[in-house]
């Protein structure tokens, strides 16, 4: 047995094991926070949500991914075929690859490569395809001026949140996840580097194109954005690539922000609950978080996202990196 | 988007490139739209070069209808006109015909018109405000207010039994008393108003995405503002105190107490600013109604216009005649001619009547504020971003009912 699975074949079995025990709770996850999201919003709006398939309207989102399924999927005459198919598929694609590098506890990441957060960066920079393919290829001019959006706002968040992570990088020493989470072992990141916590979080918003950085959509503007000609399955995938995408950057928040799996003292009360019930709670509060300020806040404007993007996250996190350089240099703290 | 390219063989091999503006059509059939506008928009890139508004989409020939009706039967049509805020449009028709016809409504009918007018200013400031707030992203006030528009519509629903086409104004009062327990309703739901606006407020006031949306967009001055033919809170936002409760008081507003918010910079935030001012002291005047209110008869004496009662026609032959007079053949109007206003939510809503002797006006022309908001679109939105252009839709307040007739 040893011999088996220490084989190439044993170890693409237990990759795809593993790879499915991480994909299939993923998923289930993703759908109800389409239902927790509704629920919550209804809250927050003074209404019920939705309460009528199933007790407490719980099955809503089978019913959802069933209609979807039934639906036909259009595509429109003018449209480059492969591409529009190509667009969600990929978007859905790179929102589930990520997940292989998260660590859910101490050694429980599919891959626990060196290079993780690289990685993790790399794939979720690699999203904005899906997007642009599937606003060119859809030929509509309201798809396309969302494309055009969702390229500008990403490249604006990505280049201050590599700076948010360089940041915690130099706190850590290592580019691997597990060893990120490790290092907050007596304080969590959010603390010390608070403000580059929240300009973090506020880039993951724009990241995934939620509100109010929801221009690539911009329901009042541009009807649906880039995905405005897509129906059926096809939108599907992006509705869902959306939503594990949420849940990718709650983790990756958790992961370098708020400690990971560990408890937030490591004494009785506390370290009673497993690990990854903790990395479980501290991503439902990310997500809670992602839900309320869609509740709250209205849309920016494209040029005001970009100047926020540019003229106030880049600089002040910049300066925060130099800061926290000195700080680490000058005090000794400068892991080995 | 078309992009020409010209190889010109300049010094240094430079190539020029001209861009030209595409054209995309924001409706009629877009979430923003606010109903069925249609507008036409030359973009450079996101920025607005041209904003062309095409009307006609909700046009039901409402003017001609009319000619063909009797008095009575064509009020109904007003209510159709901005169904956002129904009576204020029946106010300027009733207003115009006891103009015509000589004759004023009781005291307590001119209360009753003028807390219903307020009622509709509310509904329509409610729903305007909202979704206005919704066109630029925040999709939680428009809940809020709409359980507020629900209490209201429940007024309607009670004097009217009407949710929204109420038809309840009336040549020479309304046609119907407050049923009993109303006032108690409205003094309750009074109570509690106050809070919602508060509410709305802490949202959207002082929030700081809202404002970036909306100062300085759609800048218009006071004295372009009169040019282009604004009314109503559009106008009152670029700083001219202008209002018609005020200027030249109908029904009981003389009697009643209240301001007038005026912006001072008329771009879109002032334009809510305003709206939201107004929603108070439409709330003040609510309530200065129901506690002046007096007693007696809800609609003239003259069974010429005015139905008589149910009762009496029961027992006498002569309310009877009356009855199916007024039903069948309707009310004669004198000749003459006038265009009578109301400050309706949107502006200055006007009606010209000609009335020719007989039971049908000769000629009814309807005068309504969105439409010259509307006609501006292409002056507000001139070098503005696209998400600009659907904030200045929302403050304009703009509603297809009224504007195509």
């Amino acid at each position: 047995m040893e011999a088996f699975l220490a084989s190439p074949f044993g170890v693409l079995i237990i990759t795809a094991l593993q790879t499915l025990a991480m994909l299939v709770p993923l998923l289930i996850a993703v759908a109800y926070m389409t239902y927790a999201e509704r629920k919550i919003m209804a809250a927050m709006q003074m209404r019920v949500g939705p309460n009528v398939v199933g007790p407490l309207g719980l099955l809503q989102p089978f019913a959802d991914a069933a209609k979807m399924l039934m639906k036909e999927t259009i595509i429109p005459s003018g449209a480059n075929r492969a591409l529009f198919i190509l667009g969600p598929m990929l978007t859905f694609m790179l929102a589930m690859i990520a997940w292989a590098v998260i660590p859910v506890n101490e050694g429980w990441a599919i891959a626990d490569i060196n290079v993780g957060i690289l990685y993790l960066f790399a794939v979720s920079s690699l999203g904005v395809y899906g997007i642009i393919i599937a606003g060119w290829a859809s030929n509509s001019k309201y798809a396309f001026l969302g494309a055009l959006r969702s390229a500008a706002q990403m490249v604006s968040y990505e280049v201050s949140m590599g700076l948010v992570i360089v940041t915690v990088l130099l706190c850590v020493g290592s580019l691997n996840l597990t060893q990120i989470v490790l290092a907050q072992k007596t304080v969590w990141f959010f603390i010390p580097l608070f403000p580059m916590f929240i300009i973090f979080f506020i880039s993951t918003l724009a990241e995934t194109n939620r509100p109010p950085f929801d221009l690539a959509e911009g329901e009042s503007e541009l009807v649906a954005g880039f995905m405005v000609e897509y129906s059926s399955m096809t939108y599907a995938l992006f509705f869902l690539g959306e939503y594990a995408n949420m849940f990718l950057m709650s983790a990756m928040t958790t992961t370098l922000f708020l400690g990971g799996w560990l408890p937030p003292m490591d004494i009785t009360p506390f370290n009673w609950l497993p690990g990854p019930i903790w990395f479980i709670l501290k991503i439902c509060l990310c997500m809670f978080t992602f839900v309320w300020v869609r509740a709250t806040f209205p849309r920016y404007r494209y040029d005001q996202l970009m100047r926020l993007g540019w003229k106030v996250f880049l600089p002040f996190s910049l300066i925060w990196l130099v800061l926290t350089a000195f700080v680490l240099k000058l005090a000794g703290w400068l892991p080995a | 988007m078309s992009l020409s390219t010209e190889d010109t063989p300049a010094a240094g091999g430079t190539r020029t490139v001209e861009i030209d503006s595409h054209t995309i059509n924001f409706g009629p059939q877009h979430p923003a739209a606010h109903g069925v506008l249609r507008l036409v928009l030359e973009l450079q890139g996101e920025v607005v070069e041209r904003a062309d508004p095409h009307i006609g989409l909700l046009h039901r020939g409402t003017e001609k209808f009319i000619e063909y009706k009797t008095y009575l039967q064509s009020n109904p049509y007003f209510d159709r006109l901005d169904y956002v805020a129904p009576m204020c449009m029946e106010h300027a028709y009733v207003l115009a015909q006891e103009k015509l016809l000589g004759i004023e409504a009781p005291i307590r009918a001119q209360y009753i018109r003028v807390m219903f007018a307020e009622i509709s200013r509310l509904l329509n400031h409610i729903l305007n405000i909202t979704t206005y707030a919704l066109d630029v992203g925040a999709t939680t006030p428009s809940l809020w207010g709409f359980e507020q528009r629900e209490a209201l519509l429940e007024f309607y629903d009670s004097t009217s039994g009407s949710h929204y086409h109420a038809n309840y104004f009336r040549a020479g009062g309304v046609v119907k008393d407050l049923p009993p327990g109303l006032t108690d309703r409205i003094a309750a739901w009074a109570e509690q108003f106050p809070k919602f606006v508060d509410d709305i407020e802490r949202l959207l006031t002082g929030n700081r995405i809202f404002k970036q949306r909306t100062v300085d967009i759609g800048i218009i001055t006071a004295e372009e503002a009169m040019a282009w033919g604004f009314s109503g809170p559009c106008l009152r936002a670029s700083g001219c105190a202008w209002d018609l409760r005020r200027s030249q008081p109908y029904d009981v507003y003389n009697q009643i107490d209240f301001d007038i918010p005026v912006g001072s910079h008329g771009d879109c935030y002032e334009r809510y600013l305003v709206r939201v001012a107004e929603m108070r002291e439409s709330h003040k005047i609510v309530k200065q109604c129901l506690a002046q209110m007096p007693r007696g008869p809800i609609k003239v004496q003259d069974s010429k216009i005015a139905s008589p009662t149910r009762a009496d026609m029961k027992r006498s032959m002569e309310s009877l005649i009356h009855h199916f007079k007024l039903y069948s053949e309707g009310y004669h109007v004198p000749e003459g001619s006038t265009y009578t206003v109301v400050e309706a939510p949107k502006g200055e809503f006007g009606v010209f009547l000609q009335a020719d002797g007989t039971n049908r006006p000769y000629r009814c022309k309807i005068r309504s504020p969105g439409f010259a908001h509307l006609q501006a679109m292409e002056k507000l939105s001139k070098g503005h971003m696209l998400a600009d252009a659907v904030s200045i839709i929302g403050s304009l307040d703009i509603v297809f009912g009224e504007i195509d007739r």
